[in-house]
């Protein structure tokens, strides 16, 4: 691996990755079960330096900002080498968001060039949204059919630059990437990632977990996510080891790419675990009695082995079929985004497969506590990683109380937002507005949260004022959404759901064809951003003298309802 | 070449049959999400079968943000 200590910034440490490693395979790229491309690092220089060097001929120098909207693939990783090799600050955008909240954040982050697929481009290309954000000068997209318009687009493919481009030098301290957590439908939250964020986060992420040459992670995450971006991309890359890309999430592709590529390494959030959860138990209860029993046996034994620590060898050799169908290379799967549930956890460390959950936010980088498996607790998520420092704000009597972080994986601020910044990160202690306690081994457990959002088994972060755009003109009187845990809390992480309040007109009542209104609205979000329920209160909204709603005495009023019938199911 | 109603049809039928549905339970308006109470995972489990039965391929993008049993007949219907 590169001593990342020596490194100034992510495109210098890149740079010498690619030239240390220049005969290692570093991209694998798969379509379903047909693989599209084997790139070495030296294949990934010669596509990604004629992009740089374009790049550099058009608008793109130190401290511009570039953004790629992308799924899951390698284009991804090469255009964003480019960028940061030419000094450029990236903004990497989730390819699922709609286009008008693409171009919201491409408008508030001052992004003059975006690189995106056909497939998106063909929505964002002509979406209203467009209009809005003039600061945008160079389109590039990608794998667009030889017919296509591109409504004013260069093709991906074509725009190479002839000549080595430029090396850009930027300092730890400067801006590598604005990552947005949120603030689509309002007050948009970009976190100013420094250089220095991520190579201390890659610095201690791969203390624990180790890349080498010849390793293989399977990136099925796209890498606009946290976790990828480290461990998919800058974390696989400054050791030599290769990331293996499944442009799709099928279930039964990511399965065979397990045994296919001989992975070692898998990042995924709770949802898709849960998915391979499901897969093998049925794969177990469909086993013939007898082998069943077996079967059950050697879990035991496997379970009382691997106590205190887990013991790879011993494993793959007591469950060898179930170890097998993951390729037999299998070290751990790399779980976040998301809060995941102990049992599952449990059940794949009761298999020999280890699953290093952990916690973080995107204001921290990516992972502030990961499991380091000495032993493995699937009821915690961890123990902060080396250089985290972390406390709990203002504890109760049992010790829960808001968990704040101080390291230099914590952002440098909110873009263009001091009061958000000030109110967030507090005398260095970033105030993480979820709730824990740290157990007498130095665990930490989650406990809920302080703040009004829900963060989805899919790894979403979703936040009430972002959903609530789609409710106004609702004839009502007033009405505002929120998150079930933030009225009612709960000490946990999972189920969260949420729920819109409604103040009726005097004398209106809530009628099939309010119902059916909401219904109507709430299905133009995509699934995991939709209300669970309706809750009525009969009385005037909590305001401010600009008319805003006081949400938090909103809630505390809400709280006095009874949560188990006060939610009206849709 | 099927219609959009004979595809829709057939997409309600093997919907049915895969999560183990009465036929005729489910309708072009439903919300699969909530109808049959499944993930997104679960829904791309559902296109791998539509999609063997139909002989063609979807990509992911193609379904993103698709909800109901219709859009995703359109949607179906656009590639035979």
């Amino acid at each position: 691996m590169l001593d990342l200590s020596q490194y100034q910034s992510i495109g210098e440490a890149l740079r010498d990755a690619l030239d240390q490693y220049s005969n290692e395979v570093c991209l694998i790229e798969a379509d379903r079960d047909r693989e599209k491309e084997r790139l070495t690092y030296r294949d990934f220089k010669q596509r990604a330096h004629p992009l740089a060097r374009a790049l550099q001929e058009t608008n793109l120098s130190a401290g511009s900002r570039a953004s790629i909207i992308m799924t899951n693939q390698s284009k991804w990783l090469i255009s964003a080498y480019a960028i940061f090799f030419s000094g450029g600050v990236l903004v990497p955008l989730d390819y699922k968001l709609t286009p008008d909240e693409q171009w919201q954040l491409l408008k508030h982050s001052g992004v003059t060039v975006l690189i995106t697929e056909y497939p998106i481009w063909r929505q964002l290309g002509t979406s209203l949204g467009r209009a809005t954000a003039t600061n945008v000068q160079t389109v590039l997209v990608t794998e667009a059919p030889a017919n296509a318009d591109l409504v004013g687009a260069k093709r991906w493919e074509e725009f190479r630059g002839v000549g080595e481009p430029v090396f850009v030098a930027r300092k730890r301290g400067e801006t590598a990437c604005i990552v947005y957590s949120s603030g689509t439908g309002g007050r948009p939250k970009g976190c100013r990632m420094t250089h220095e964020n991520y190579l201390e986060q890659c610095v201690a992420l791969t203390s624990l977990y180790p890349f080498w040459p010849g390793v293989r992670y399977l990136s099925i995450l796209p890498t606009n996510h946290a976790i990828d971006f480290m461990v998919g991309f800058f974390g696989p890359f400054t050791c030599g080891a290769a990331v293996v890309h499944l442009r799709t999430l099928r279930p039964e592709y990511v399965r065979e790419a397990f045994p296919k590529y001989k992975i070692a390494y898998v990042s995924l959030v709770p949802l898709v675990l849960k998915n391979l959860q499901r897969g093998l138990q049925a794969r177990f209860d469909a086993l013939p009695p007898g082998k069943r029993r077996v079967f059950n046996a050697l879990v035991a034994v496997n379970k009382a082995l691997t106590k205190s620590r887990p013991r790879l060898g011993v494993s793959r050799l007591l469950l060898k079929q179930v170890h097998e169908a993951f390729g037999g290379e299998l070290r751990a799967i790399i779980v976040g985004g998301a809060f995941s549930e102990p049992q599952t956890l449990q059940f794949f460390y009761d298999l020999g497969i280890a699953v290093a959950n952990g916690y973080g936010l995107t204001e921290a980088g990516t992972a502030i506590t990961v499991n380091d498996l000495k032993p493995f607790r699937a009821d915690t998520v961890g123990k902060p990683l080396p250089g985290m420092e972390v406390r709990i704000v203002n504890p109760s009597a049992d010790g829960v109380g808001e968990v704040a972080i101080r390291s230099k994986t914590v952002m440098a601020g909110y873009l263009d937002d001091p009061e958000l910044t000030a109110e967030t990160i507090v005398d260095g202690w970033l105030l993480t507005g979820d709730l824990g306690r740290f157990d007498g081994a130095g665990h930490l457990q989650l406990a809920g949260r302080k703040k009004n959002m829900i963060v989805t088994e899919e790894g979403k972060n979703i936040y009430p004022e972002d959903i609530e755009m789609v409710f106004e003109s609702i004839p009502v009187k007033e009405f505002c959404v929120f998150a079930a845990n933030y009225i009612w809390p709960k000490r946990s992480m999972t189920g969260e759901k949420l729920v819109l309040t409604l103040h009726l007109e005097p004398g209106q009542a809530y009628s099939e064809e309010l119902r059916q209104d909401i219904n109507a609205r709430n299905n133009r979000l995509i699934n995991y951003k939709r209300i669970h329920g309706v809750v009525l209160l009969d009385e005037d909204f909590p305001r401010t003298a600009s008319l805003k709603i006081k949400r938090n005495l909103l809630a505390e009023r809400l709280a006095k309802l009874d949560s188990g019938t006060a939610i009206l199911p849709l | 070449m099927r219609t959009l109603e004979q595809t829709t049809q057939e997409v309600l039928d093997l919907a049915a049959k895969h999560f183990q549905l009465p036929s005729g339970s489910l309708a072009p308006d439903d919300d699969f999400f909530k109808k049959l109470g499944i993930d997104s995972l679960q829904t791309l489990e559902m296109l791998s079968r539509l999609e063997n039965h139909f002989g063609i391929e979807l990509p992911d993008y193609e379904v993103q943000g698709v909800s109901d049993f219709k859009t995703l007949a359109e949607r179906i219907q656009s590639r035979l």
